[in-house]
């Protein structure tokens, strides 16, 4: 033991590194078949599953598509988008706060190939899902009125990871302190690329303009060079 | 938070690293986590105290850096080095700003013993 040498040893590896890896496989193929993935973040009660439920009622005569769901616990989410006539996969993390690239990988396997559009709905947490690449072409970062205005600078990351901020419930925004102009100001000041929707899935308003920009993008991914 | 699945990464780096060197042990690592990473220093050495044991690196020290914000600004070009979190070039005052670095976590280094 007397001939134990100390050194130290340069590593120099980026920790999420082969999640990165592995999110940049699952994107190649995604795109390749034409399919456009959405990660929907936000936190718990924020409504991205009443989103993908008005958007399955809207997309699905003129489109194929999917659902992968994230939670701690249950099949809940899965069954409410199946009840839609949607084909879902509930991936359930047993405690982990947010969905890993290698997780979609497993339930890709059995999700159809000749889809238009996948949504996954990450873990709600407006924080951990930020940091993993699950191989999306778009990130959506949902902000409903009831949280506040002032969430954008409080939890950056999303929103600086995101590419479309969806501002949610705006039925309620009447009832409540809610400044709609601060939550977007805030949020473009964080990060100016972000498109900004704003809408109620209970009553549709602001839904015709989410649809249209998502039937764009899956168009732009099937033109090559767009 | 997600604490315990970042070490659980870094420990695959590490085993591979360590075993690749012939190390008998690992005594010390040094992490670099950019200040938008949503890590936690104290949370990490938490979750790698407690994952360490009975590993190579049983016994090891963390010890994690956090450099500041690196971000360029989108409007004139200016790049600005910072210990808050900025959302407004502090040349030009204009927002949206490029981080450079700040997003991700790094293994640095590890010291072993051969």
């Amino acid at each position: 033991m007397d001939s134990m040498e100390k050194r130290e040893l340069l590593v120099l590896k980026d920790i999420l590194g082969n999640n990165k890896r592995i999110a940049g496989e699952i994107r190649a193929k995604l795109r390749e078949k034409g399919i456009l993935a959405v990660n929907l973040m936000s936190s718990p009660g924020s409504g991205k599953t009443t989103l993908l439920e008005a958007l399955a009622d809207r997309l699905q005569a003129r489109f194929r598509m999917a659902v992968i769901e994230g939670d701690i616990e249950t099949e809940r989410d899965a069954e409410r988008i199946r009840a839609r006539g949607i084909p879902a996969w509930q991936i359930t993390t047993g405690g982990a706060c947010h969905l890993e690239a290698k997780m979609i990988g497993k339930v890709l396997a059995e999700v159809p190939a000749d889809l238009d559009f996948l949504f996954i709905e990450n873990v709600g947490n407006l924080v951990c899902p930020a940091s993993y690449d699950l191989g999306e072409s778009l990130r959506f970062v949902l902000l409903s009125s009831p949280e506040g205005d002032d969430k954008p600078k409080k939890y950056p990351e999303a929103f600086l990871s995101s590419h479309v901020l969806v501002l949610t419930k705006s039925d309620l925004i009447p009832h409540l302190p809610f400044d709609a102009a601060r939550a977007r100001r805030e949020a473009l000041e964080v990060n100016p690329r972000l498109e900004v929707f704003a809408v109620s899935a209970l009553t549709g308003e602001g839904m015709d303009a989410l649809e249209a920009f998502l039937v764009g993008e899956r168009a732009k991914l099937r033109t090559p060079h767009a | 938070m997600h604490e315990l699945s970042v070490v659980a990464g870094l420990f695959e780096i590490l085993e591979e690293k360590a075993r690749e060197a012939g190390a008998v042990r690992v005594t010390a690592v040094t992490v670099r986590a950019g200040r938008l990473s949503g890590v936690v220093p104290d949370l990490l050495e938490s979750a790698f105290d407690a994952f360490k044991k009975g590993t190579i690196a049983d016994g090891a020290s963390l010890r994690v850096e956090t450099p500041p914000l690196r971000v360029r600004c989108r409007s004139c070009g200016e790049e600005s080095s910072t210990e808050e979190p900025l959302f407004a070039c502090p040349a030009c005052g204009a927002p949206g700003l490029e981080i450079l670095e700040g997003m991700d976590i790094f293994l640095q280094k590890i010291e072993i013993e051969t």
